[in-house]
């Protein structure tokens, strides 16, 4: 009646290599997922390193009286198309802050234009053969070479490559992300505490929760408008401001906190509650002094998460004119700022070259500073997790 | 900086009031206890409820009193608005001072503020939703007023182009100045979202399956981090690299085969935008697959069958909800994402199926309105919000099916962690 | 327990057959470090009832997993001994255990219906297994394994629902039905009425008696009486072991040793 074991084993062999074919099909999809992780950083990692180096040459700077009218006077004929622009026109500043150099005569290494820079990193540039030939021999002299790059960690945009920093769209990330916080935090820490400890289970409180869930998946550029049509345009906020980016930013972050937040008030255990309940304590007391403090560290990694997802922000932005040019460093929340991901956006369309790696050298600050956020997280997760 | 002075003496004195609200609502408070009258709260509940009374009422009307100044454009000084709410702030100290009296439940009190202070956040998501809903629908209206609704719909030609004109009317026949069908937007907008889905689904999905079905427990803990920091890069970076890296691939590649793909083709962004997306459906299918009861996967491997089968014709079908829910999320996402297909896909509307050729999307025009240089009455400008509009509902629509979908999958199984 | 040599039946009873169908010797389980199961011999008759008792983590349940091999799923599990089914160790690295469990099918002790319609529930195993293939042959079989499951009269008009919409009882029918559709030689079953209410239990336990008369099964319980009612050979485990193994009217009249006499009696368990 029945068939025997090897019949059956026999009539398996097909079946078998389908389910192992499934498994490394599965298998292969992860792999790629995986191998295009490792292809992205390596990409972003050889395109933005460059941009950590910048090329110097040595030169002998006149600080002459018509070097002060005439910048580019300043250094001998040969090589005035090798040094940056940028750096003669702050020459006759130099001159007027420091008289005592007028009249000398000093070898400095000082910034090359971006041309030279991408010729020494081998990128493409529109150097001439004229002008390449005297840059190896300057390289051969020694009098040429690439250097660490603080400027572009110190400085702010410039419409020339060999200028361009980070700093301003740096700070402006920072007052952003604080006026973020600042909002988003505290509005969302009582909104997950009012839904999870005080709602009553109504429709109102279901709308609520359906309306968050909506909102954390809603497409960012919508907040954008919102930013737009109501905080500008209505309330009069300054446009392009990080206070605006801000309140823009914390409206998006919001969802995020309070779903972490509920998740960590949740796995509190109801026994804690009762207990404090037990000897007296009002709900808002069992709350506050008994439920908050062990709900913490779920609530700040949340919001630790929120921050960076908010971080890496740029479409809100973008519409509500945070992508503004901001050659200085300085400025608080109520001046025109640009944030980094909006700094690695503009940049990202300048037609020359040398910015190519500028924007990639954004880009890689901007993952270290967001892999930096999500370790502190993970590690403030397994650093405090309870088990209950 | 008239206004900046008057709202730091405003901050000055309204803090001064707290603080002494604070230490004579104590204060009076210790002296009835100490002459030995039972209090039914303690001193600081009482100091803190003086403090509530006092600034509470003088913000709330200082903060209604800009709102309305804001609504009627009305000018009315900020002086005399400050100060009426010194006034009530000073009104509210006597009587909050009044109310520090032995059966006086100054905690509960308190506790009924913060309650209401709680659900005043709770109703900040539900009003940036409406914010959302009425700064997006004004401004359609008034785009719809200038441009039909029925032309924007059925329309295949989007060109902006001279909107201006016809806005100072002078443009004459606005028809040839200026049209706005959206046809073509979302056109490219579907279809970079289908290339997106085409690369996310199966990878993410085949991903999970791995992690949940085969993968040693070692993997899946490194695994599922490992790409969920694929979800976690900005949507900037993918622009970037979609537009510097995958996109001359694709044309080279398109090259060999003897093909003419443009450097603003729709196939750069759609497959880093499934890249993108994979984690979102690997996380959740992974987490769904994992909630189907094992009792199912022993209940089919004890019929003899491979585990292939199990999972494909039983633990897949359980987990479909879920799946369902996660994908359709994801496209949520992809069609409204806007980084990527701002720096990678093209400017210009272009109705066609082939993924090699330029294309535009909603989004990419939404931004293009909005960072011109139109004043922001002109027909493009608000065209962005008709754009947004249409954006808002269909992603809403998504979200909404989306989350009744995970319902019906956790009703069924009972999970309550999804 | 009294150990006869190899070869010989452990037990005997006059009233049924006595072609051996699955034999145990010296089967020892491992989870991780602790030994679950030790020195397990056991004979199982084909075309009877085994009924399988003890206290509840006594291994019993462990024991009945290792006949399909269903503790391969436990990553940290060791087994060592020999299982002798058609005269080779089914822990052997050559068998196919997903081909042995079409052979030793079972039933679990929660009601698990696949989320398809009843019909599929039955016909999908048969039809991968290529057992039928024409819509009438699945139909016939379905219909077949439904009445030898005692749910068809009340199924049949419903076959398109889904599983998960019948009570809990019908539900085990139907998981019975699903696995004797496969036709296998042995059904496993793993304290199968113990979600049940009494009247569902009472059903399958008639089911079970009409059962043994084409299949072979195995059953644990910590029921005393169902196994004193449907079963023909009972097992007493204790801590990992077999204490004793006899045919049912034996053990629970005149128990061979202390330890079964005391659980039986209700001294512990």
């Amino acid at each position: 009646m029945s068939q025997s074991l090897d019949e059956i084993t026999l009539q398996l062999k097909r079946r078998h290599r389908q389910s192992r074919l499934m498994k490394w099909l599965s298998m292969g999809a992860l792999g790629l997922a995986g191998l295009f992780l490792v292809f992205f950083f390596t990409d972003m990692l050889m395109k933005g390193l460059p941009a950590f180096q910048q090329a110097q040459i040595q030169v002998k700077a006149h600080y002459s009286e018509q070097a002060s009218k005439m910048p580019p006077a300043a250094v001998d004929e040969d090589i005035r198309d090798l040094v940056s622009r940028g750096w003669l026109r702050l020459i006759p500043r130099q001159i007027q802050d420091q008289p005592k150099l007028l009249g000398t005569t000093r070898t400095e290494w000082v910034l090359a234009d971006g041309q030279v820079d991408q010729y020494l990193k081998d990128h493409p540039n529109r150097l001439s053969e004229d002008a390449r030939a005297r840059v190896d021999e300057m390289v051969a002299q020694g009098r040429a070479e690439l250097r660490f790059n603080l400027r572009f960690f110190t400085s702010g945009d410039s419409k020339m490559p060999e200028l361009a920093g980070i700093m301003a769209a740096a700070l402006g990330t920072v007052w952003t992300m604080l006026v973020t916080l600042v909002i988003a935090f505290p509005i969302g820490v009582m909104t997950a505490i009012y839904l999870e400890e005080f709602a009553p289970d109504n429709r109102l409180t279901q709308l609520i929760e359906i309306n968050i869930n909506n909102l954390a998946a809603i497409p960012s550029i919508l907040f954008g408008l919102l930013g737009l049509a109501i905080f500008i345009n209505f309330f009069g906020v300054p446009r392009s401001t990080p206070l605006v980016g801000g309140m823009t930013l914390a409206l998006m972050t919001l969802p995020v906190i309070i779903i972490a937040t509920r998740t960590a008030l949740r796995s509190v255990p109801d026994s804690i509650r009762h207990a404090a309940f037990g000897v007296g304590c009002s709900r808002w007391q069992v709350v506050r002094d008994h439920v908050l403090p062990l709900a913490m560290p779920g609530i700040m990694t949340g919001s630790i998460i929120g921050l960076a997802q908010a971080m890496g922000e740029t479409a809100p932005l973008i519409i509500v004119g945070m992508v503004a040019f901001i050659p200085d460093v300085g400025g608080t929340i109520t001046d025109a700022a640009t944030v980094l991901p909006a700094q690695v956006f503009t940049w990202s369309g300048e037609p020359d070259r040398a910015f190519v790696e500028k924007t990639a050298g954004g880009i890689v600050v901007l993952l270290a500073v967001l892999i930096a956020l999500n370790a502190t997280a993970v590690l403030l997760r397994r650093k405090f997790e309870r088990r209950w | 900086m008239q206004t900046h002075y008057l709202l730091t003496l405003f901050g000055g004195a309204l803090s001064i009031m707290a603080l002494s609200a604070f230490f004579l609502g104590r204060a009076k408070a210790a002296r009835e206890r100490s002459a030995g009258r039972a209090m039914s709260a303690q001193p600081d509940q009482y100091a803190w409820f003086a403090v509530i009374a006092t600034v509470g009422p003088a913000l709330t009307v200082a903060a209604m009193g800009a709102f309305l100044m804001l609504l009627l454009q009305a000018r009315l000084a900020t002086g005399y608005l400050l100060t009426g709410s010194l006034a009530i702030a000073a009104f509210g100290l006597w009587s909050g001072m009044r109310q520090v009296r032995p059966n006086f439940h100054a905690r509960r009190a308190i506790e009924r503020v913060i309650r209401w202070a709680l659900v005043a956040s709770a109703s900040i998501s539900i009003l940036t939703t409406f914010g959302i809903l009425i700064s997006i629908v004004f401004e359609a209206l008034r785009f719809f007023q200038l441009h039909g609704l029925w032309d924007f719909l059925t329309g295949t030609v989007w060109a902006p182009g001279n909107s201006f004109l016809s806005a100072a009317g002078r443009g004459g026949d606005s028809q040839s100045a200026a049209q706005f069908g959206s046809i073509p937007l979302f056109a490219g907008t579907f279809l970079i979202t289908a290339i997106a889905m085409l690369v996310a689904i199966p990878v993410g999905l085949l991903s999970a399956i791995y992690m949940a079905e085969f993968a040693p427990r070692s993997v899946r803990t490194i695994a599922k981090p490992t790409l969920e920091i694929l979800a976690g890069i900005p949507t900037v970076v993918y622009g970037f690299f979609a537009a510097i890296t995958v996109a001359p691939l694709i044309v080279d590649i398109a090259d060999h085969l003897g093909l003419d793909a443009s450097f603003n083709n729709a196939l750069a962004p759609g497959v880093v935008m499934g890249i993108m997306i994979i984690p979102f459906i690997s996380s959740l299918s992974d987490d769904v697959i994992n909630a189907v009861p094992d009792s199912m996967r022993q209940g089919s491997l004890a019929l003899g069958l491979t585990q292939g089968e199990t999972i494909r014709d039983v633990v897949l079908p359980a987990a479909m909800p879920g799946i369902i829910s996660a994908s359709l999320l994801a496209v949520s996402r992809a069609l409204g994402e806007t980084m990527i297909v701002v720096m990678a896909a093209g400017m210009r509307p272009n109705l066609t199926a082939n993924p090699l050729e330029e294309m535009t999307t909603v989004t990419v025009r939404i931004v293009a309105a909005l960072t011109g240089d139109q004043e922001f009455e002109s027909a493009e400008t608000l065209s962005a919000f008709a754009l947004g509009l249409v954006l808002f509902v269909v992603t809403l629509a998504l979200n909404l099916a989306s989350v009744l979908m995970i319902r019906r999958f956790r009703e069924k199984y009972r999970v309550n962690h999804l | 327990m009294n150990r006869s040599s190899p070869g010989e039946p452990l037990t005997h009873n006059d009233n049924a057959h006595h072609e051996l169908i699955i034999r145990v010797r010296d089967l020892d389980l491992w989870y991780g470090e602790s030994q679950a199961l030790h020195g397990i011999d056991l004979d199982l008759y084909r075309n009877n009832v085994t009924a399988l008792i003890g206290p509840s983590g006594c291994g019993k349940s462990t024991f009945l997993r290792c006949l399909n091999r269903m503790n391969d799923l436990i990553p940290s599990v060791r087994v060592k001994g020999s299982v002798e089914m058609e005269g080779r160790d089914v822990n052997d690295a050559r068998t196919d255990e997903v081909a042995l469990r079409r052979l030793v099918g079972m039933v679990f002790q929660k009601p698990n219906p696949f989320p398809k319609s009843i019909y599929d529930n039955v016909a999908y195993a048969p039809r991968m297994h290529d057992l039928v293939s024409r819509k009438p042959d699945v139909d016939d079989l379905v219909e077949q394994a439904l009445r030898d499951a005692g749910l068809w009269d009340e199924v049949k008009d419903k076959l398109k629902q889904p599983g998960t919409s019948l009570s809990g009882g019908q539900q085990q029918r139907l998981c019975i039905a699903r696995a004797i559709a496969v036709r296998p030689e042995v059904i496993l079953m793993d304290e199968p009425t113990s979600a049940l209410d009494p009247i569902s239990t009472a059903t399958i336990e008639d089911l079970m008696d009409r059962l043994k008369l084409q299949f072979t099964i195995v059953t644990v319980t910590h029921n005393m009486q169902q196994a004193a009612r449907v079963a023909d050979y009972t097992a007493f485990f204790h801590l990992g072991e077999v204490v004793e193994y006899n045919d049912t009217k034996t053990m629970f009249s005149n128990p061979a040793t202390k330890r079964a006499e005391d659980y039986i009696t209700g001294r512990y368990g």
